[in-house]
Parts: C-alpha cells; sequence; structure tokens
C-alpha cells in the first residue's frame, strides 16, 4: 500500500488491525487508539481519500490502498487548511481524537463542500472528543469550509438563535 | 499592551496537528515486552486456585504471575492517613477479590496480541461470596466487604450546626441520585517501567509526576530519587488519571525480574472497568422555608459509593459537604457524608470531585422548593442569594469563599437566555397542546478550586543565548499550560512568546510537583511563574547596572522591546541576551508564592430543552453559561475548558451512567454502551464572561477547568422537570434518559 505517498511493503499477520499496521510497523504514531468497539474514531485515516476507522480494518485488507494519516495532510512546512483551522479556532486540547477528528473533517468537507452546522455536528458523529465539547471543533469546520462565514473566535456566543427547531 | 487577556493561539498545536502528540503508547522502546492482565469476573469471591500452566506453555510467553509470584505486594495508599490500617490493597488480588476487574495475574509476551491471547488461558477458580453493589443496602449490614468496617463505612464528615425545620412553613424532601461517571479520557491509560540497575524509570499518563514518584518509591521500597516519572503528552485525564494505578506498580516488578522493560496500554473496557470512576452519590435532601421565598433550613445527608476499596472516596464527601449551601445564604443547615464499600471499582476525582454533586442537590433542592411555592425559581434564588462581597463569606458550613457577586451571574445569564421570552413560548406550546414542550432550567453555583495547600513549583532561569526557561511542576493534560506560561513569562519579560522554554512532567528536570487538579494549575502554578519572572527581573536589573553603571532604582525594562534601560534614557538599552552573557553565573529566580487559601469561582448556567412527551426524548436546545473564574490569563483557552466541562455535564445530565447489575457485573463496559456525548447530541454553547478578581493570588486568577461540568448538570435536569412539572413530575433522576422522562410523566399521570 502506499502511505502518505510513499510504497510500503510487509509480510504481516493475518489479523493484524490497520490501525496496528501503520503505528507498529510503519512506525507513524500519530493515528490513535481509543477504543475496542470503534466507537472513538481516534484512529480515522483516509483511505483513497475516504475516511476509515483504521480499527475496523485488516491491514491485509488495506493491501494496494492509498493511504493518508496525520503525518501526511500538510504539504511541507503548509499546514493543511484543515489543521490551520484547528489550530485557529482551538479545536484540539489533549490532542489525542484530533488526528482523528481532522480526518474526518477533511474526508465531510470533501463531501459537503459547504455544510451547515447540524451537518458538521452529524458528519463528526463517530468521532469522539472529551475535551472541547466540539464546540470549537464545529467551528473549525465551519471556517475550514469558508473562512469569512465564521465570526471572529470569541465567548463562544451564537447569534440569533431560534428556538423553534423542531416545533 | 501586555499579552495577558488575549486569545493567544497555542504554540502546542503545530506538532500536534501535523505528528500527533507524542503519548506514552508512542514511545518508543526497543527490546520492551507487553503485560496482559487476567482480571476477576466476579465481584466477591474467594481465590481457591490459580492455574497458569496453559498459559506458561503459550507461543512466546516470557511468564505468568500472580500475586504470590511477586511476593503480595501492597498497593501504597494514596493518602495513608484516609485508609484504614487493617485494610490490605493488593497489588494483585491473592486471597479475595472484591470487584469485576480486580487484577489476579498477569501475562508477559514480546508480542502484546500474544500476551492477550495467553491472558485468556489462566484458569482461576472462585469460590462466590454474596455481593453488595447499592450503596443505600450496603450500609444496612447485610455483606461486609471487609469484616473490619461494619456498616461498610469507611469515613464519615459532618458540617454545619444541622438544621431544625420547626419553624417552616413549607418542608420538601427527596432522594436524589448522582449517578456514576466515567471520567472517559479519549487516551486509555498506559505505562512503561524500565530500569537501569537499581533506579527505575516510568512513563506515565497521569496528572502529576512527583506524587506518582512517591507512591511508586513506597510500592517498590526505593528512595525517591531512585525513581524517574516521566510524563509526555497525556490524551486527558479530568481527575481520574489523578492516582497511580495497580496496574503501574506491577510492570515496576515484572520489568526488574525480567531484567527488560515491560509496557502496558489499556484497552477501553479495562479503562471502563478499572479507571476509577466518578461522583457515585445518592442525596437526601431536606428544604424548607416561608411561604414568600425565604429559605430557612437545609440538610443534606450523602452516602457515596466508595467503590471496594478506598482512594479517594473521604475527600469527595468533604468536598461535597464543604459546598453544601452553594450560592445561598442559609445559616440553619446540616451535613453528614458516609463513605461506604460496595463490591466496584474504586471511585475517585471526576471533574469536579464533590462539588457538582453539592451544587446538583442545592439547585434541585432550591427548584423543588419554588415549585411547592409556585414561586418563579429566579426569583427564589434572587431572595436567597448571599450578597455581593469582595473580602470573605463564611457560610452555614464553615467555608470562607473569597469573592463573589452571584446575582450578576444570576442576572446575566437570565438576560442572556432571554427569560421571559422562553416562559412565554412554554406558556404557548402548553395551550396550544403541543407534545414537544419546552423546559428553562438554571443553575447558580458556587465551587472551590486549588491552591491550598501548598504552591506548585515555578522557577525562570535566563539561558545563555537570551531565552527564558520556565521550570513548573503543574503538568498539562490538554490545557494548554506551555501556551499560559510562554505568555506569563513573555508578559512579564518581553521575551518572545516563542524564545520561551517550558519544562514540566519530569521528576529528573523539574524539582517538585503536584497533581494537575481541582483546577489549580493557573493560581498555584502560573502565580509562582508570575512571581519567579518579577525575581528574574529584578535580577537582571542589578546585572544591568553594573553594565550601565546606574543605581538599580533606575534601571527599568521596557517590555514592549524585551530591553532594559536606564530611566528616562532608552536609546542606551541593553537586551536579555546581552544581560546572558554579561552574567557571571546563569540567573535563574524560583518561586516562593503559596496561595493562602483556596479560591471560589462561581456562575449561573441556562438550559433550554425540548422534551418529547410521547418518546420521553430530551433534546438540548441552549445552553448558556456564565462563568467567573476571576482574572483570565487567555479566554480562548479557559472558553475551551468551559467547553469541555459543559459537555461532560450534559453527559452526566442526559446519558452517562455507569450500571453494575445485581451481581455486580459491569453493564457498561464499552463506548457503545456507556455513551459520552458525540458532536451531534450537544449544542453550541452560549458563553457570557464575567471577572471578580480574588486576593489569593497575584493574578487574581481562580480556577476554569471544572466549573463548565457543575452548573449544566442541574440546569438541565431542572430544565427538564420544568418542561413537564405541569403534568405532576416533581423529580427525575439523572441521566434523564427517554425511559426515565417518559415513566415519570406517565407515573405522574397515575397519582
Ligand atoms: S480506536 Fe476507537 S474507533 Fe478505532
Ligand atoms: S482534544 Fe482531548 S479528546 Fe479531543
Amino acid at each position: 500500500m502506499t502511505v502518505n505517498g510513499s510504497a510500503k511493503e510487509h509480510e504481516v499477520e493475518p489479523r493484524l488491525l490497520l490501525v496496528h499496521y501503520l503505528r507498529e510497523v510503519v512506525g507513524l504514531t500519530g493515528t490513535n487508539i481509543g477504543c475496542d468497539t470503534s466507537s472513538c474514531g481516534a484512529c480515522t485515516v483516509l483511505l483513497d481519500g475516504e475516511s476509515v476507522k483504521s480499527c475496523t480494518l485488516l491491514a491485509a485488507q488495506a493491501d494496494g490502498a492509498d493511504i493518508t494519516t496525520i503525518e501526511g495532510l500538510a504539504s511541507g512546512d503548509q499546514m493543511h487548511p484543515m489543521q490551520e483551522a484547528f489550530r485557529e479556532k482551538h479545536a484540539l486540547q489533549c490532542g489525542y481524537c484530533t488526528p482523528g477528528m481532522v480526518m474526518a473533517a477533511v474526508s465531510l468537507l470533501k463531501e459537503h463542500p459547504n455544510p451547515t452546522e447540524a451537518e458538521v455536528r452529524e458528519g463528526l458523529e463517530g468521532n469522539l472528543c472529551r475535551c472541547t465539547g466540539y464546540h470549537n471543533i464545529v467551528q473549525a469546520v465551519l471556517y475550514a469550509a469558508s473562512p469569512g462565514s465564521v465570526p471572529e473566535r470569541n465567548a463562544g456566543s451564537v447569534p440569533e438563535r431560534n428556538l423553534g427547531v423542531s416545533a | 499592551m501586555s499579552i495577558l487577556g488575549h486569545e493567544v493561539r497555542r504554540l502546542e498545536d503545530p506538532a500536534m496537528l501535523t505528528r500527533g502528540g507524542c503519548y506514552v503508547g508512542d514511545i518508543p522502546m526497543p527490546g520492551a515486552l507487553w503485560a496482559a492482565f487476567v482480571r476477576s469476573p466476579l465481584a466477591h469471591a474467594r481465590i481457591v486456585r490459580i492455574d497458569t500452566s496453559a498459559a506458561s506453555a503459550a507461543p512466546g510467553i516470557a511468564g505468568v504471575y500472580t500475586g504470590q509470584d511477586l511476593g503480595c505486594p501492597e498497593h501504597p495508599a494514596v493518602f495513608p492517613h484516609l485508609k484504614p490500617e487493617w485494610m490490605h490493597q493488593p497489588v494483585l488480588a491473592h486471597d479475595q477479590v472484591r470487584y469485576v476487574g480486580e487484577i489476579v495475574a498477569v501475562v508477559v509476551s514480546e508480542d502484546r496480541a500474544a500476551a492477550a491471547d495467553a491472558a485468556e488461558l489462566v484458569e482461576v477458580d472462585y469460590e462466590p461470596l454474596p455481593v453488595i453493589t447499592n450503596v443505600e443496602e450496603s450500609v444496612t449490614d447485610q455483606v461486609l466487604i471487609f469484616d473490619e468496617a461494619p456498616g461498610n463505612v469507611i469515613a464519615t464528615v459532618e458540617a454545619g450546626p444541622g438544621a431544625s425545620f420547626e419553624e417552616c412553613a413549607v418542608i420538601v424532601r427527596q432522594r436524589m441520585v448522582n449517578q456514576r461517571q466515567s471520567g472517559a479520557p479519549i487516551e486509555p491509560r498506559a505505562a512503561i517501567a524500565a530500569w537501569d540497575g537499581e533506579r527505575l524509570t516510568q512513563w506515565a499518563s497521569c496528572q502529576g509526576a512527583h506524587p506518582n514518584r512517591e507512591f511508586l518509591a513506597r510500592a517498590h521500597g526505593l528512595d525517591v530519587s531512585d525513581v524517574r516519572v516521566i510524563i509526555p503528552d497525556v490524551g486527558g485525564g479530568f481527575g481520574s488519571k489523578g492516582r497511580l494505578f495497580r496496574e503501574e506498580v506491577t510492570i515496576g516488578l515484572l520489568a526488574r525480574r525480567l531484567g527488560r522493560p515491560v509496557r502496558w496500554t489499556a484497552t477501553r473496557v479495562e479503562d471502563m472497568l478499572c479507571l476509577p470512576h466518578g461522583r457515585a452519590q445518592v442525596h437526601e435532601v431536606t428544604i424548607g422555608g416561608t411561604r414568600d421565598g425565604r429559605i430557612t433550613a437545609y440538610q443534606l445527608e450523602v452516602i457515596q459509593d466508595c467503590g471496594a476499596f478506598v482512594l479517594f472516596a473521604p475527600i469527595l464527601i468533604n468536598s461535597t459537604g464543604r459546598m453544601t449551601t452553594g450560592v445561598y445564604d442559609i445559616p440553619n443547615v446540616g451535613y453528614r457524608g458516609r463513605a461506604t464499600l460496595t463490591n466496584t471499582a474504586p471511585t475517585s476525582a471526576f471533574r469536579g470531585a464533590g462539588r457538582p454533586e453539592a451544587a446538583a442537590a442545592v439547585e434541585r433542592a432550591v427548584d423543588m422548593f419554588a415549585a411547592e411555592i409556585e414561586m418563579d425559581p429566579v426569583e427564589v434564588r434572587r431572595r436567597n442569594m448571599v450578597p455581593a462581597f469582595d473580602n470573605g463569606y463564611t457560610t452555614g458550613v464553615g467555608t470562607i469563599y473569597d469573592t463573589g457577586d452571584y446575582e450578576r451571574a444570576l442576572d446575566l445569564v437570565v438576560e442572556a437566555v432571554g427569560y421571559e421570552s422562553l416562559r412565554q413560548e412554554q406558556a404557548r406550546r402548553r395551550t396550544e397542546g403541543s407534545t414537544r414542550l419546552i423546559g428553562i432550567g438554571l443553575a447558580t453555583y458556587v465551587e472551590v478550586t486549588g491552591g491550598a495547600p501548598g504552591g506548585e513549583y515555578g522557577s525562570v532561569e535566563l539561558l545563555r543565548d537570551g531565552r527564558v526557561r520556565a521550570v513548573s511542576g503543574s503538568t498539562p493534560t490538554g490545557q494548554g499550560h506551555r501556551t499560559a506560561w510562554s505568555m506569563l513569562v513573555a508578559a512579564g519579560t518581553g521575551v518572545a512568546l516563542e524564545e520561551v522554554e517550558v519544562i514540566h512532567g519530569d521528576t529528573d528536570r523539574v524539582p517538585a510537583s503536584g497533581v494537575t487538579g481541582g483546577s489549580r494549575s493557573t493560581q498555584a502554578a502560573g502565580s509562582s511563574l508570575f512571581v519567579a519572572t518579577e525575581k528574574l527581573v529584578d535580577m537582571a536589573r542589578e546585572e544591568v547596572s553594573r553594565m550601565l553603571e546606574a543605581s538599580v532604582e533606575d534601571i527599568v525594562l521596557d517590555v514592549q522591546r524585551g530591553a532594559f534601560h536606564v530611566v528616562g534614557a532608552p536609546a542606551r538599552s541593553v537586551t536579555w541576551a546581552e544581560v546572558a552573557a554579561a552574567a557571571p553565573e546563569p540567573l535563574q529566580a524560583v518561586s516562593d508564592f503559596v496561595p493562602a487559601s483556596s479560591t471560589f469561582p462561581f456562575g449561573a448556567h441556562a438550559a433550554v430543552v425540548e422534551v418529547d412527551i410521547e418518546t420521553g426524548r430530551v433534546a438540548l436546545l441552549r445552553m448558556v453559561a456564565v462563568d467567573d473564574a476571576g482574572r483570565i490569563l487567555n479566554p480562548m483557552l479557559a472558553h475551551g475548558q468551559v467547553h469541555g466541562g459543559l459537555c461532560c455535564g450534559i453527559g452526566q445530565a442526559l446519558f452517562e451512567e455507569v450500571v453494575f447489575d445485581e451481581d455486580g457485573n459491569p453493564l457498561t463496559t464499552t463506548f457503545a454502551d456507556y455513551g459520552i456525548p458525540s458532536a451531534a447530541e450537544v449544542p453550541s454553547f452560549e458563553l457570557v464572561d464575567c471577572e471578580t478578581p480574588t486576593f489569593m493570588n497575584p493574578l487574581g486568577a481562580k480556577g476554569i477547568g471544572e466549573s463548565g461540568s457543575i452548573g449544566s448538570t442541574p440546569a438541565i435536569q431542572n430544565a427538564v422537570v420544568d418542561a413537564i412539572a405541569h403534568l405532576g413530575v416533581r423529580h427525575i433522576d439523572l441521566p434523564l434518559t427517554p425511559e426515565r422522562v417518559w415513566r415519570s410523566i406517565h407515573t405522574a399521570a397515575l397519582r
């Protein structure tokens, strides 16, 4: 398979998960593991451009695929716009969910280049974060989609809430 | 213009965003063996026999060990004075198990998966014992977890004179459950132990290096100087990683015996089983007062589930007791908290640790009292709040708050949420016969944050190249310490942010440290660095006075330029680098700051919910938060802390509960059955700033790490009850699952 643009070839045990392959065989530890039930999304990477939870896939299943991890997102010194947006909006604290969250967000914008707040929230449902309360993550994704549309980061007040959400 | 108070972007982020953080599990350790633990599947049983032969014979196994094999080591008590002397806490259970998940054996292998496979092959014969998991039944003495503790009670805390209700026109009583929660940091626990001769180095995912070193030294019978603890990036802690774990002691024993490093990374199941849980209290609340809204009596009885061993529960009931009366002026008050053993995993601190429980009790009680006398809960709060004070206030239970302006927080939240128009909307939906009803809930809270006892180590050193090194005892678990500390030093010296090097989390590089907990970092460690920075500037001024041959009183620092000059003569200036080059030896200043006492942040949270009365489903529409933590160093970081706290509080209100069945089997062992909130389940938050400084430290700062989780839970609970109160619902316990809400609507209808 190709990982972050470079070809990788290894003989692996059939039961080796892609996430363990990336972390232990290839040595890319940016991708994290947070659960055993494919619930948390900390292990999210891009496989042929689409986000997948790398703990749900065997390394062997990704044979021939093109994998991008957090380490492969920036171009040289230039952070990817989503990485920039996460920094700008303070969308990470401990950083553990972050690699997965960023990859999920990149894939989300590819499918919905101009998402609403609700679409961002639903799109990231499979990625858990215990630190940020998601507020700034959502702001970051909206900002990455369209920097002009998001107000300066402030107390997080939401302008003009419409109460009758579902009435 | 100082950078303090500004939204400085984090210095931590570029590395974390491009390479990922460096957590314990990411540290390469060639030659390390993997440990896998065999855990008790029973909640209470005698161990009859452990057969390790099949596991030992499995391929690639370096060893299989029971507690006996390792000499039945004792786990060091967190607070030796709180642990009864008769209570043995074995690192590995060898005669009896007392909760599901307790370690009974450990397998070591070159290969992580092989170790886990072989752990399954260890055969343990148990003789089951009767089980008790319910705290209220536990105190009745039917089953003893330890024979030495009658009623299973291991600590009692009382506060206040004890409330008398004789003169109350109105009395409301309620039993309330403040359910057990898991800290659930997304990074599971992990550790590595490596010996170099007689010296142990451990890498830990924890909240304080020196406390961990101290416990490890005690566990291994070593001098503290023979133990080094290194904390790399930590993927969240929230109190749950505040103490040394048994697994951490075990891998040190194994590494010594096998002469190779040993590492362990918990699975999520292991963390759900044994990472200490928080909350876990049952309350009996009695509130009384007059028909015109004056609260005149309040009694809070708490039973704290301690779990099967003493970790932190005595501290929890103490914290709850200290905060019994919250923001209200109620001299006629009583508190009694009891910590009780059960056949469950031990409990410890979780985001708030005793204070959210106190706030939940009193905030629900005030709403119930308001409902009983048919008065608006905002009005009842207003009539009973402690008036604004700036120089101490002593509560009915004897706690001394520093500064507060509770009514202002209440006013701000009422205004921001648009209280009056929400009440109209609520009435409209009710008259229209809508099945989706609106509820508005408030909670006004005060809490207590760190500082005392003791300060936090802080030193600032001028390096030879003009950069400044800050060494702090406080270690982060995601809060952004590096940014905050760099800001403090940069603001005080004029050195560029990037020129400040921050060191923490390594006992060989930091002389002393405490636990990052109780929201103490900024006020304790931040204040230390602030003081040390001032000292360093004074030392530099002395040096400059020699260089410029002027008297030291005349030397001033221009922080905009990061250079010194003689007052009134800025043309001839001396930079930090020049001071560093000229100084005969490196300049280093160590803080001597010790906070005089704790600080008491406060605030008001408002929740707007929509309750679907046909399904019982609660949608949280809005969460408005006013949090006053005194002076704020970096609002961006502070708001981030509030956001995270709110989300934990929402989790407690609506989703999260660690559940055991009657036999003590945990039913919530994965993220599939323990639901921490996802982005789709919480709204964007609306924060309103409020700053009432404290006089307890030079920064004027109080803690902000836990506030979010304190008001939000009762605010949501109050909102849900408020939405359906007209249907006869008085109270619903946490978490407010659709089933619970639906049942209470239907039970009320039957009455
Ligand atoms: S590790 Fe949790 S989803 Fe993959
Ligand atoms: S930043 Fe810590 S889990 Fe998301």
